[in-house]
């Protein structure tokens, strides 16, 4: 009976190490068929109890988009251009998400889409806060998202000000707290000072809202300091986002193997 | 009195969807999450034999783990908390009438249940909250997390005990 345990034990523990394996086993996470119909399904059910919220957002992100789109009207046409071109390199597909987790230490996102809408794995998730996450599976119907809140991942952001970079890190506990690393501690750094994502990766475009500088700390005799960022995106309360991919990703991931083969 | 497998399959079911659905997004603080769902391993009849019991909470812990993305955790934890629930309970010193019912407080009594469902609820909780550390560095924290999420759990076990068995 102890060998049976300790057989069942070593698979799941098995599980838990070699996560990274598993991670593209697509039974065994909530973007597989059955996890993913029944929290279509009961989500379907709980969000008329949102809907006001959702709405109050929508109306938001209409008016900010409104303000934007006067902007481009009186800024000069080839700046104007120039940024319709930029925005062209990414296509976003719009998707609800059906199941959400904000408490754990790795913390992830159902969709309501999945490979027969167009994601795969590597797509990158913002809302109109600003960053959530990034795609780690999909099924035909559904996808799993990795959120900003998990210790799995870090994302590199940039300061705006400044233009420093840097990986951002979930703090672990806060859901509205992330941490900035790696910025060289003679920069100095303003409260309230926009951290938005690099557009170093393929993952994200440029410029894209992470969040707020709260405080900073630098360790005795460190070269880095790190940063307290309070992120823009609710998580608590994500209804709807955009999966977004760059077009030109394959081109680029091609030219940039060529150089590292040689 | 007596119930048919089917009973236990429906049991299953069902304390797997209330734990992703309702209990996974309860957040009285970013500190507890109860996890209800080891209720079907403490209502088990104390007669369930110890390999059944082992099979039975890898397949429970493997569906938690498969709808909240977390490989393995739940897993290990309930395989744990099913392996120590015949040292917790000695079957010899249960009625032999008792040991083929589910447990519940009505036929085991309010303090016995109490003691049996905490110490097991206890330990299944320090158990998963450690393991999904992964590491002892913030210690306390984590002891005070499965503190706290075993009382609740604790909580919704015992009135779920008035819900499913009257006299």
């Amino acid at each position: 009976m102890f060998f049976l345990f300790l057989v069942l034990e070593t698979i799941s523990l098995t599980l838990i190490v070699r996560y990274n394996n598993f991670q593209r086993v697509n039974v065994l996470n909530s973007s597989n068929v059955l996890a993913g119909s029944i929290y279509n399904r009961y989500n379907s059910v709980i969000e008329y109890f949102s809907l006001k919220k959702i709405n109050e957002k929508l109306a938001a992100e209409n008016a900010n988009l409104r303000n934007e789109l006067l902007g481009i009207l009186h800024t000069d046409l080839e700046e104007s251009a120039q940024k319709m071109i930029n925005n062209e390199l990414f296509t976003s597909i719009s998707a609800k998400v059906i199941n959400n987790s904000v408490n754990k230490q790795y913390n992830y996102l159902t969709l309501n889409k999945g490979s027969k809408h167009g994601i795969h794995p590597d797509m990158g998730v913002i809302c109109s806060q600003g960053v959530v996450g990034v795609v780690i599976n999909v099924s035909a119907n559904y996808s799993t998202v990795l959120s900003v809140l998990n210790g799995r991942w870090s994302l590199n952001a940039r300061l705006n000000g400044s233009n420093h970079f840097g990986p951002l890190k979930w703090e672990g506990q806060n859901p509205y707290i992330a941490i900035l690393e790696e910025i060289p501690y003679h920069v100095n750094i303003f409260e309230n000072e926009e951290v938005v994502t690099s557009g170093y990766s393929n993952i994200f475009p440029e410029n894209i809202m992470i969040g707020r500088v709260v405080r900073t700390e630098h360790e005795q005799g460190a070269a880095f300091q790190n940063i307290w960022v309070q992120l823009s995106t609710d998580f608590q309360q994500l209804s709807y986002v955009e999966v977004i991919e760059k077009k030109s990703k394959a081109e680029q991931f091609e030219l940039e193997n060529t150089i590292s083969n040689e | 009195m007596n119930k048919k497998p089917v009973w236990y399959i429906a049991l299953f079911i069902i304390v797997v969807l209330i734990q992703v659905l309702f209990m996974n997004n309860m957040q009285f603080s970013k500190f507890v999450n109860p996890y209800f769902y080891v209720l079907f391993i403490l209502l088990m009849p104390v007669s369930t034999p110890r390999y059944a019991m082992l099979l039975l909470g890898f397949v429970l812990g493997l569906c938690i783990d498969v709808f909240s993305n977390t490989p393995g955790i739940h897993t290990s934890a309930t395989v744990f908390m099913a392996f120590l629930r015949p040292v917790v309970v000695n079957p010899s010193t249960i009625d032999d009438a008792d040991v083929i019912l589910p447990v519940s407080i009505v036929h085991f009594g309010f303090w016995w249940f109490v003691k049996y469902a905490g110490i097991l609820i206890l330990l299944h909780h320090l158990f998963l909250f450690f393991i999904e550390m992964f590491t002892f560095d913030h210690f306390f924290t984590t002891l005070s997390r499965s503190f706290l999420s075993a009382i609740f759990t604790f909580v919704f076990v015992v009135i779920s005990q008035f819900l499913m068995f009257r006299k």
